[in-house]
């Protein structure tokens, strides 16, 4: 494989990558807080919807970030308010989010659909993005090194500050934390709506760096990779990381070696698009084995807190 | 097992019972139609929904709204959900009820069964019942004069076909391309990718931008959407063209021309054919010819000569001088399949599996 190949490979690899990335470290945070939203792809579908609907609308990808952001953040705001105010099941509350933000999206999105707007692309000069080598760290859209620095912010807010080790202790043991003085509820509505926000940007990245244009859907099932994801990096932002583009890159080579033909073809299509969820369970099962020794899943995760 | 058969015993008792109500006699003339389209996804998908929505108005134009109704039911999923809808469309007087997705097959020959006196359109269907007709344009037409272009203007040779899923269809899609383009350019290489789903726009994306890595020049796709076509603009390749619609809104530079899905000419014969009381049950499979598959408009950078041989074969197709499977033709694998001389007929076309030679599948 030469190199020109294996840097293009790695650059649509990046592209796949990031809207997993994004959602699932806003999922990250909501699971570590001790809540479980199930309903990733209905906040991701918003997102893209509202993304694309701005970005249109005003010509400003930025806008179009925000307004995502903002619009994942106030449909997970709805779960928030059934599971966090009125303790209901949050994996129903989750499903319903879900099913919520594919209706939405599509009547939202109807008079934008045959619409096209621009990729939101790199912001290097092209001196940088179209070097034949050098690309392969600049051709990227501003989203790709947005969601590799909120791995890092993420990490470090979790281990390195007061905040993210109250949040930690609201997943662990809400009710200790209550006892002591914090506010349960009051992190988890945090937790959720940064979740919320970051699906909603991992959602616009469809329409803003994947292929410029809306239609129902377009996200195509990602939001449950992405969960699939949390669970996979063991709630950890750095394997997250390696996850996410592990995943991209199984869901990238599939469409490589289907292009190159030959050898390739040996692996059918159908095992390559199964892989994600087969290492998924792989690592679910080596989880398991090794549960006693590693930290894994918050203890109150998808337990409803109603303090006595 | 007695008890379903009572309950369908009752409804059919029941849709009987309702028959003087929405038309007494199916052999007689009506003064006017109701006519329902069921639809998988919205019409303003650009595409195979909006294609199948305009053939229902410019039908309704033709005949006169005093002469036909019409009701739209979008975005109904394949399987048991859309038998209900098919029944209800029944039950609510409707004299003709179009399906528009191959899926709907097996829904609709279950209610056609039971209404027997309501007409039944399966479009690209592949069984017929009394009440049940089939109809289906010969896309793979449209597809060699796309082929003609590719195979004169790809400078790398190789072109792509990115695919949804192995169907027959799809198959002869990719076979008639493949073959116009050997015309022009006797090594072109036509290199597949099936994505597994017709509307996944984010996976197309990054199936052509696998192809363009690995030199394909000229895009062409069988799914309902423009994203292959953005990335042919995107990358600046030779191009790609519209399936089913006119896409250069999308890709101003690499939109090539399109084939468009008209419906209409089919809409108003099945509807036309209700009003005068003579519908018959049936296949309609028509093509350039029938007016049913049409060529948008060349993209000004596609030069004279190629227009001209794009014309040509079209013109070919429609007086029957050029056949889109005209043998010899050699498999991929290296079997001779159709002799000099000889074509594949419309009764050998949905039973192809195979390739052409210089298909990458």
């Amino acid at each position: 494989m030469n190199i020109d190949l294996t840097i293009a490979i790695i650059i649509t690899m990046v592209g796949a990558s990031t809207p997993l990335l994004l959602a699932a470290l806003g999922e990250l945070v909501v699971e570590k807080s001790g809540v479980l939203n199930l309903g990733i792809e209905g906040m991701m579908l918003t997102g893209a919807v509202v993304g694309f609907a701005v970005t249109y609308t005003t010509g400003n990808p930025w806008l179009g970030i925000f307004a995502a952001a903002i619009a994942g953040a106030s449909v997970s705001m709805i779960f928030a308010f059934l599971t966090l105010t009125l303790s209901a099941n949050q994996v129903a509350t989750g499903l319903a989010l879900t099913i919520f933000g594919a209706g939405f999206s599509a009547l939202f999105g109807q008079p934008f659909t045959g619409k096209p707007i621009a990729l939101f692309k790199s912001i290097f000069p092209d001196s940088l993005t179209e070097h034949p080598i050098l690309r392969v760290f600049f051709d990227y859209s501003p989203l790709v090194y947005f969601s590799l620095f909120m791995v890092f912010a993420v990490y470090w807010f979790l281990q390195k500050t007061r905040a993210g080790l109250i949040l930690r202790a609201v997943g662990e043991n809400d009710h200790s934390a209550h006892s002591i003085g914090y506010s349960v509820i009051g992190v988890r509505y945090g937790a959720v709506a940064f979740g919320g926000a970051m699906a909603g940007i991992g959602g616009s990245c469809f329409p803003l760096i994947l292929t410029p244009q809306w239609v129902e859907g377009l996200t195509g099932g990602r939001g449950w990779i992405a969960l699939a994801l949390v669970v996979f990096a063991a709630w950890r932002p750095g394997r997250l990381l390696a996850g996410a583009y592990l995943f991209g890159l199984i869901a990238t080579m599939e469409l490589y070696a289907k292009a190159a033909g030959g050898s390739f073809r040996i692996i059918p299509s159908e095992l390559w698009a199964s892989l994600p969820y087969l290492a998924t369970i792989i690592v679910l099962v080596l989880i398991s084995i090794r549960h006693k020794t590693s930290s894994s899943a918050p203890a109150c995760l998808g337990k409803p807190f109603i303090p006595n | 097992m007695k008890l379903i058969n009572r309950r369908n015993a009752l409804k059919i008792g029941g849709a009987a019972a309702m028959l003087p109500l929405i038309g007494s006699n199916a052999f007689a003339k009506k003064d006017k139609v109701k006519a329902a389209f069921v639809l998988i996804g919205t019409p303003d998908d650009n595409g195979w929904n909006y294609g199948h929505d305009l053939g229902r108005q410019e039908m309704i134009t033709a005949l006169g709204a005093d002469r036909v109704e019409t009701t739209v039911v979008t975005n109904v999923a394949e399987g048991p959900d859309s038998e209900r809808v098919f029944r209800e469309l029944a039950q609510q007087g409707h004299d003709i009820i179009f399906g528009t997705s191959f899926g709907y097959g097996d829904a609709m020959l279950k209610v056609a069964k039971q209404f027997p006196d309501v007409k039944f359109e399966w479009a690209t269907g592949y069984k017929t019942a009394p009440n049940l007709s089939i109809y289906n344009a010969r896309f793979h037409e449209g597809r060699s004069v796309l082929g003609t272009i590719a195979g004169m203007m790809s400078k790398t040779g190789i072109g792509a076909y990115i695919g949804s899923f192995p169907i027959p269809e799809v198959v002869m899609g990719i076979n008639a391309f493949h073959l116009a383009a050997r015309k022009a350019n006797p090594d072109f290489i036509t290199k597949v990718v099936y994505i597994d789903s017709w509307n996944d726009p984010a996976k197309e994306s990054d199936a052509a931008r696998a192809l363009v890595d690995q030199g394909v020049d000229v895009i062409t796709q069988h799914t309902d959407g423009p994203a292959a076509l953005q990335v042919a603009e995107e990358r600046g390749i030779i191009g790609g063209f519209g399936q089913g619609a006119d896409m250069s809104a999308f890709a101003p530079n690499a939109h090539l021309t399109s084939i468009i899905d008209i419906w209409s000419p089919y809409y108003i014969k099945a509807v036309k054919s209700l009003l005068d009381g003579n519908w018959k049950e049936g296949g309609s499979w028509e093509g350039l010819a029938g007016g049913e598959v049409v060529i948008g408009d060349y993209n000004s950078k596609v030069p004279a000569n190629v227009i001209a041989a794009a014309e040509a074969v079209k013109a070919g197709i429609i007086d029957g001088s050029v056949h889109p499977f005209a043998g010899p033709i050699t498999d991929n694998k290296g079997t001779l399949r159709v002799e000099a001389g000889d074509v594949i007929d419309d009764g050998e076309f949905w039973a192809v599996d195979w390739y052409a030679e210089g298909v990458e599948a």
